[in-house]
């Protein structure tokens, strides 16, 4: 909503002060300003010019030299760098000593040799306009009186004001308006607020007698007043009107469109025109729509009800209207229109909102009417303004007004307790303060006893109906600043959870490994995660802002390969990259949300698996996490024979290896790609090893080195296990630190080659002890696996 | 002579079918199928035929040449998946082969919104508050109707929701707010309840230098007995002077939001002495509590919410937050 100064003032005229304060205040109330504009201010010194003769420069191109009367008797040369003025034209002249908005200040000077004693200005110079290019020419837009010498401001009839652009909430229709801001501005200011009403002359038949109102449905239309003008002004609007609309962000249209939307501005009720003459029957009956019902609207479109819509209804029954949203095209006024029917009426929010929702169909009435209208006396004072701006133009008024009522809300005293409004606000208010704030916008508040009031709620304020909604009242005039700050004494801990501390711990040992954590969006394109080898049963968008960035992620897969992409693309190299973020999974069977996870992925790019399998043991010693294993299979998006299952304590919780080189190149990826992707929170929330305390040894270790040539289908971890289970409790530690493959090795094995480390807590070992353990370990783990010790 | 040629291109099917390289299959379509080849000439020899007979003629001949051709482009599949296989075979790893790995010297970085994120949770919980979470799909229940925001309110539209293709239309969609963990939570256990929820949420916004169809919020919730609006206003500054250091002010400024009454947009103090719009709070609306099964007359609360982006933003003056999703790490090194 837009305001302008000197409106408001209609309404208050102690309005006043200036306008940064006049904002705050604005601001302070809950009419948020978003932006501040001074209009209609001219500097000093410039003034109408006229030009007497226009010479060429004799050294330069590009100006010219005007002879100009400035009103003084004597005229100045002026160079100017614009050609569109003539002999004879009003201009805007500064003269010496005029400073422009641009904070150019306007002195004697010569350009090429020429004096220059002032300056000829363009719209923009004067911040009154866009243009650039040329002089203002004045000719046709100052009085005839105004000669040069003028000053502009007075020779344009510019006063200085302020538009302020306000934001308003919701729960504010009233504060849609003119009246409605002056109203709150007013009471932060303490000063009078006295709205004008309007008094017409009114001849002919009654409006009763030349149009009937009907309402069919009390639940959707609680109030429709009408009133008949005859012939009823169609031309343009005088200038003063159309400069308001305009000011406030409305284009002038025609002039009864401009006073129905130059009423709603001012006093914050919509209207409707019929042309009285094409109404059948002269009959207005408001009713609920037939589903499938349709209607062409004043914009031309043909458009099909659900029942539910509110309608307004000719004599013949047939739709001439949407309720409070937009008119029909069968009874638009035009140039042979002569009796207009004016409609203001109140119609029920939800139904109005859920009606605009489905047709997709949004108008400044809707947007007030979704909001609540006032049904109060307002309506009478909106009517009577129309009828006087009507007639202004030239319309003839009818008098007598219909005026038919439904279902309109209660607005009985409502019993507000002050304790509960201090409690809610920790405020100390009497009941005299509450009822001084709450009469100073217009409520009603009568003290029941020392500590309740009797509320009455005006009826500009359909969304103020609790208790609550009253303290706010209260708070908003008492002013948010003046509540006292306290904290709360919260008699818990706050800390966080288990599963947050290790989710922060989780990312701390990634970034201590090289990797940076990335955020992409949870969004893929349309085939992205087939494309990466997934299945396609990403959940869709509806409304997606991108449509190829429709679908939910299953996997963290395809969003870090293309930051591996992107990274590559941009000669950043290859790159340690995480992230932690959900998947959205298929919603289960019964459940109408997604099984929604919350994932880690490491993407490794240019390393081989080995790195991502070393990420995965840190991050596994690091949590405790007990008996993790690799289980070697097929899986989705991975490279088919560099990729293991990862299961915890038995259970499977992700995958560790490359990626599929297909998914790759799909991607756009070069080199390859060593990738982690785990379910966090399974892992999280699932068992961890216990950290209990072993005594450390005193007595020196024994160490053992083994290598073993192991066929290739025998995976390095059994020939661990086949040692960790032969060699006994003396064992210490076991260590691979060499693979080997090449001659001395047959094709289709590697040398395996471990360091096991044995200690006892209560002796050295002696060497029979050692070479007894040495052995037990090369007899099992060549019986078990069949792997045979490399000599 | 057309069945001549329909024999001769079954044999050249078999022929790819059993093709053992690149090469034979190569031959083979030079054969048939080249500028020289017999389908060439076939083709040329159709003039010769009646015109009768012309059109059946080239309809077989046409049909015989793309079986030759597709049993051509399938023997390159197979073959390209036998080589595909055998490369794969050949440099097949066994991962519990675990040598001693050795990390490079350099840190990695944490992404300036978790930097932020954390930040923040560590100041709440400095004040007494935990973490709670909640999903990032969420019904209109707890995006919106729990939030006593009813399907005709005005301001639901004003959320530029993007909806997801489960349920009824409207049903389902991306959290707009991380509002709806506060209905989380309260369903969940009984007051006194001191949370923040940090999370991602969710606008339909194209992105630019200053939005994010996806970007980070974090609510505060605090129910308690006694619990009133100074106490949100006191709350406001003493996060504000923790976070972003003493010598910042805060202020409340009436708003409107539908979750809350009264409503107020918070504001921080700049060194210029203007303000900085940062969030919105406000009391719980009475029907919020009722929604969760909780007695607004026993008891009371405030909450609030705001941007954790933008403080990223403000922090690091960061001009294109496009950024924060790009993963361009001579971003993330920065911070």
């Amino acid at each position: 909503m837009k305001a302008l100064l000197s409106w408001l003032r209609e309404f208050a005229p102690g309005i006043d002060g200036d306008a940064a304060a006049l904002g705050d205040m604005l601001s302070a109330l809950g009419l948020t300003v978003e932006e501040t504009t001074v209009t209609g201010s001219v500097p000093d010194g410039v003034v109408l010019g006229r030009v007497l003769e226009l010479r060429p420069h004799p050294d330069a191109d590009r100006i010219q030299l005007v002879e100009v009367d400035d009103g003084s008797g004597k005229s100045l040369q002026v160079c100017c760098g614009a050609f569109n003025m003539a002999v004879g034209d009003l201009v805007p002249l500064a003269r010496v000593g005029a400073v422009l908005p641009s904070g150019l200040e306007i002195a004697r000077r010569k350009m090429r040799g020429q004096a220059s004693e002032g300056m000829c200005c363009s719209e923009i110079e004067l911040d009154m306009g866009d243009d650039a290019e040329g002089i203002m020419i004045l000719n046709d837009r100052v009085p005839a009186g105004a000669g040069p010498g003028t000053p502009l401001a007075e020779a344009l009839g510019l006063e200085p004001d302020v538009l302020w652009d306000l934001e308003v909430g919701a729960n504010r229709p009233d504060a849609l308006s003119v009246m409605g801001v002056a109203r709150d501005l007013a009471a932060g200011l303490g000063v009078a607020f006295e709205p004008p009403d309007w008094s017409t002359a009114a001849s002919g038949p009654d409006t009763s007698d030349v149009a009937a109102v009907e309402i069919v449905d009390p639940t959707l239309c609680g109030r429709f007043v009408g009133r008949v003008l005859r012939n009823a002004p169609q031309g343009a609007s005088p200038p003063w009107l159309a400069n308001r609309l305009t000011a406030l962000g409305m284009r002038p249209i025609n002039s009864i469109v401009d006073i129905s939307n130059y009423v709603m501005l001012e006093l914050g009720q919509p209207s409707h025109t019929f042309d009285l003459g094409r109404v059948a029957g002269a009959r207005i009956r408001v009713r609920r729509a037939r589903d499938g019902e349709t209607i062409t609207t004043l914009d031309g479109v043909r458009r099909t009800l659900a029942a539910g819509d509110g309608v307004i209804a000719d004599g013949d029954d047939e739709a001439i209207g949407i309720a409070g949203i937009m008119g029909g095209a069968s009874t638009e006024i035009d140039a042979g229109t002569t009796d207009v029917l004016v409609e203001m009426a109140w119609w029920d929010p939800p139904s109005i909102s859920r009606t605009a929702k489905h047709l997709n169909l949004a108008s400044e009435a809707a947007t007030r009417f979704r909001r609540g209208a006032d049904w109060g006396d307002n309506v009478e004072r909106c009517m009577n303004r129309f009828v006087q701006l009507a007639a202004e133009q030239g319309a003839g008024v009818a008098p007598g007004l219909i005026d038919e009522r439904g279902d309109l809300p209660d607005r009985r005293p409502l019993r507000v307790r002050t304790s509960r409004v201090n409690s809610l606000l920790g405020t100390g208010l009497s009941t005299a303060d509450m009822a001084g704030h709450l009469r100073s916008i217009g409520f009603g508040a009568d003290p029941a006893d020392d500590a309740e009031l009797d509320v009455t709620i005006p009826t500009w304020r359909w969304d103020t109906e609790t208790e609550t909604d009253i303290a706010e009242e209260v708070a908003r005039l008492h002013g948010y600043e003046n509540i006292e700050r306290t904290v709360p004494t919260a008699n818990e801990a706050g800390g966080l959870s288990a599963y947050q501390q290790d989710r922060r711990l989780v990312r701390e040992v990634l970034v201590g490994a090289g990797c940076y954590e990335t955020q992409p969006m949870p969004f893929v394109a349309p085939g992205a995660l087939a494309a990466v080898g997934l299945p396609e049963d990403g959940i869709t968008l509806s409304n997606p802002v991108d449509d190829s960035e429709s679908v939910l992620r299953t996997s963290l897969l395809p969003g870090q390969l293309r930051a591996v992409a992107y990274n590559q693309r941009h000669f950043n190299g290859d790159t340690r990259l995480f992230e932690i973020g959900h998947v959205y999974l298929p919603a289960p069977q019964g459940q109408l949300l997604p099984d929604e996870r919350e994932f880690l992925a490491v993407a490794l790019s240019g390393e081989e698996a080995p790195a991502a399998v070393a990420v995965l043991d840190l991050l596994a010693e690091a949590l405790a996490l007990p008996a993790v294993e690799l289980r070697s299979g097929s899986l989705p998006g991975m490279h088919p024979t560099r990729a293991a299952e990862v299961a915890v304590a038995g259970r499977v919780r992700g995958a560790v290896g490359e990626v599929d080189p297909g998914a790759l190149e799909a991607a756009g990826v070069s080199g390859r790609v060593a990738w982690l992707q785990i379910d966090l929170q399974e892992v999280l929330d699932g068992p961890r090893a216990r950290r209990r305390y072993r005594p450390v040894s005193k007595y020196p270790p024994s160490d053992v080195d083994l290598a073993f040539v192991v066929p290739e289908s025998v995976a390095a971890a059994q020939v661990e296990r086949a040692l960790r289970a032969s060699a006994g409790a003396l064992l210490a530690r076991i260590e691979l630190f060499d693979v080997y493959r090449g001659p001395g090795v047959a094709d289709g094995s590697r040398s395996l080659a471990y360091r096991l480390r044995f200690q006892a807590h209560d002796r050295t070992l002696t060497d029979a002890e050692v070479a007894e353990a040495r052995q037990r370990c090369i007899d099992e783990t060549t019986r078990r696996t069949g792997a045979a010790l490399r000599s | 002579m057309i069945e001549g040629y329909e024999q001769a291109a079954a044999r050249a099917e078999e022929r790819l079918a059993a093709a053992a390289d690149l090469g034979a299959v190569s031959g083979i379509e030079r054969e048939l199928l080249g500028r020289r080849s017999l389908f060439a000439d076939a083709k040329r020899r159709l003039g010769d035929l009646d015109p009768g007979d012309r059109a059946e003629a080239g309809r077989r001949l046409n049909g015989a040449r793309a079986r030759v051709e597709a049993a051509a482009a399938a023997a390159r599949e197979r073959l390209a998946a036998a080589d595909r296989d055998d490369r794969h075979a050949a440099e097949r790893l066994d991962l519990t082969e675990r040598l001693p790995q050795t990390v490079p010297l350099r840190r990695g970085r944490l992404h300036p919104v978790t930097q932020a994120r954390d930040r923040l949770e560590d100041v709440f919980v400095g004040m007494g508050y935990t973490v709670a979470e909640g999903p990032e799909v969420e019904s209109a229940w707890y995006n919106f109707e729990a939030l006593n925001i009813p399907d005709w309110h005005p301001a639901r539209s004003s959320f530029d929701t993007i909806f997801v293709d489960l349920g009824e239309p409207e049903e389902v969609m991306l959290r707009a707010h991380t509002s709806p963990v506060q209905i989380r939570v309260m369903e969940g256990r009984k007051p006194p309840v001191y949370i923040v929820a940090p999370g991602r949420t969710f606008r339909s916004d194209t992105a630019d230098a200053t939005h994010l169809p996806a970007f980070n919020q974090i609510e505060g919730l605090a129910v308690d007995r006694n619990i009133t609006m100074g106490d949100l206003a006191g709350t406001i500054d003493e996060f504000v002077r923790a976070f972003f250091g003493r010598e910042v002010k805060s202020r409340l400024r009436p708003s409107y939001f539908p979750f809350t009454e009264p409503s107020a947009e918070f504001d921080i103090s700049r060194p210029d002495g203007s303000w900085l719009e940062l969030g919105g709070c406000g009391m719980v609306h009475p029907n919020v509590l009722r929604n969760c099964g909780i007695d607004p007359e026993q008891w009371q609360g405030f909450a609030f919410g705001f941007g954790i982006d933008r403080l990223a933003v403000m922090r690091h003056e960061i001009d294109d937050i496009r950024e924060f999703v790009n993963n361009d790490t001579r971003f993330l090194s920065q911070f």
